[in-house]
């Protein structure tokens, strides 16, 4: 079992009191596959990638995490939730997270951030963790802000040291949800540029984005996401250039 | 040097008195407003109901009659359940309400009802990404809460606890008329005798204003180190 996949879902259902969010999604990733998961607001997008690390708890279907699928149950109320809820942290360790609005830590250091997940949860030495921090913080580009707070940074400096964070968790996969969404345009490149350059590493990669360039040009794989449904699946060029569905051509056409 | 007719050392006793019991108020306070306002947040409604009963009930009814009530009431209280055991299982069981306890208890019950007001806004003042942060780096609830809540939350929680600290050391003022000799109670004493009001409450405000004076600084400082990474806004 060398090569087993990072990430299966297998039919990812999402209620809401009575509304339905998602209908079915089902995903299989390849080791260094980069996914892009685009749509209009409230196409379950971003609720699908937060189903996937048990943000949200799917109401029904199946999420495998390198061959180890997570153990639901259901509690006094009927509701599902996962079994063990030792298993989701050890399986949340697996799936670093970039937030939309970056969520670092704010009364800790950019170094304490990106250190604390591997040395509280990984269980890493903390000279290690450090180490390992040093050269991520490297990585992105800020290593000279290390003992900043993060309100001290601008936004796309507070997001590439989220990615950092990310990635000193060394995860199977890493779901990014709207990481440019919250940042000026101005600052929008730098992060899509250490993005570009992770999916080049050969990472494993589930990007949830309006930003078609970077889906169209960095991604293996592009899903488009109606209404809770996948409408359109396939490789960018399938997608973008030559789409089967009406609703994707109306998605790309030009609004002005 | 300010002659106090040889009160001094009974003051200087009445104010350990005192600082003593602000202290111990103030443990039982901080843990009874943690549990209140973990209580009052939790999903369960027998939580909630126990919890807003408390603080409704404390933050109704004047400290004084609280106060009285603990202490006279307490007596009773121990008396009538000395007897029952005196009666049931012929145990000689017995002891005195001790003002001292009479009074930390009722002055960490009114403000460990306020604390749970102070805690409760300021947990509700914390972020959620910062939690949902947590929770999708692998983060065990207990690790959660100390890392990351704690820490967020005593930001919006000192400048209450402050206030309430303040008002508490105030407070301690009260038990004076339970029979407990703090300091006010010995320059009460003291001014009756000599028939010298001033010359005996003036120490004792002094008293009471450097060690609030005292505690000011000391959470200025508190509450500067809290506030690590926060830019303020002017």
């Amino acid at each position: 079992m060398a090569d087993q996949a990072p990430l299966i879902c297998k039919d990812i259902y999402k209620t809401f009191a009575e509304l339905e969010v998602l209908k079915g999604i089902s995903l299989e990733t390849c080791k260094g596959d980069v996914i892009s998961l685009i749509g209009s607001s409230g196409s379950g997008k971003s609720t699908f990638l937060r189903c996937i690390n048990l943000l949200e708890t799917p109401t029904s279907g199946d999420i495998i995490v390198h061959g180890d699928p997570i153990r639901f149950t259901s509690n006094r109320k009927g509701e599902r939730i996962p079994a063990d809820n030792k298993q989701v942290e050890l399986i949340r360790a697996k799936l670093s997270m970039v937030f939309q609005s970056f969520n670092l830590w704010s009364h800790m250091t950019v170094l304490e951030n990106i250190t604390e997940a591997p040395i509280n949860v990984l269980k890493v030495p903390k000279k290690e963790a450090i180490e390992r921090a040093e050269a991520y913080l490297n990585k992105v580009g800020i290593y000279e802000r290390k003992d900043y707070y993060p309100a001290q940074m601008s936004g796309g400096q507070q997001q590439r040291a989220a990615i950092a964070r990310a990635l000193a968790m060394e995860p199977e996969v890493m779901l990014f949800d709207e990481p440019t969404s919250a940042l000026d345009p101005e600052l929008v490149g730098e992060v899509l540029k250490v993005m570009q350059s992770l999916a080049e590493e050969g990472r494993t990669m589930i990007v949830v984005t309006h930003e078609m360039a970077f889906a169209k040009d960095v991604s293996s794989q592009v899903l488009f996401l109606h209404q809770g449904v996948i409408e359109e699946q396939g490789t960018p060029a399938k997608v973008f250039d030559n789409p089967d569905s009406e609703r994707m051509r109306q998605f790309l056409a030009p609004k002005f | 040097m300010f002659d106090l007719k040889g009160y001094g050392p009974e003051l200087l006793s009445g104010a350990v008195v005192t600082i003593e019991l602000a202290f111990l108020s103030l443990a039982l306070a901080l843990a009874l407003g943690l549990i209140g306002a973990a209580a009052k947040l939790s999903n369960s409604r027998v939580a909630v109901g126990i919890a807003t009963t408390y603080t409704t009930l404390i933050r109704g009814v004047p400290d004084l009659v609280m106060m009285l009530l603990f202490y006279y009431g307490g007596q009773v209280g121990v008396n009538m359940i000395s007897d029952y055991i005196w009666a049931t299982y012929e145990v000689d069981f017995f002891f005195q309400f001790d003002p001292f306890i009479a009074g930390t208890v009722t002055i960490g019950l009114i403000f460990g009802a306020y604390m749970t007001e102070t805690f409760r806004g300021a947990f509700l003042a914390v972020e959620t990404g910062q939690v949902e942060a947590a929770r999708a780096y692998g983060f065990s609830q207990w690790h959660t809460f100390r890392r990351v809540m704690i820490p967020q939350m005593m930001r919006h929680a000192l400048p209450g606890i402050g206030n309430n600290w303040q008002v508490l050391l105030k407070t301690t003022a009260l038990v004076s008329i339970i029979g407990l000799t703090d300091m006010v109670r010995v320059a009460e004493e003291a001014a009756k005798a000599e028939r010298m009001p001033f010359h005996f409450f003036i120490p004792v405000a002094f008293v009471y204003l450097a060690l609030t004076a005292g505690s000011e600084l000391f959470i200025k400082w508190l509450d500067k180190r809290a506030n690590a990474g926060v830019i303020q806004e002017n």
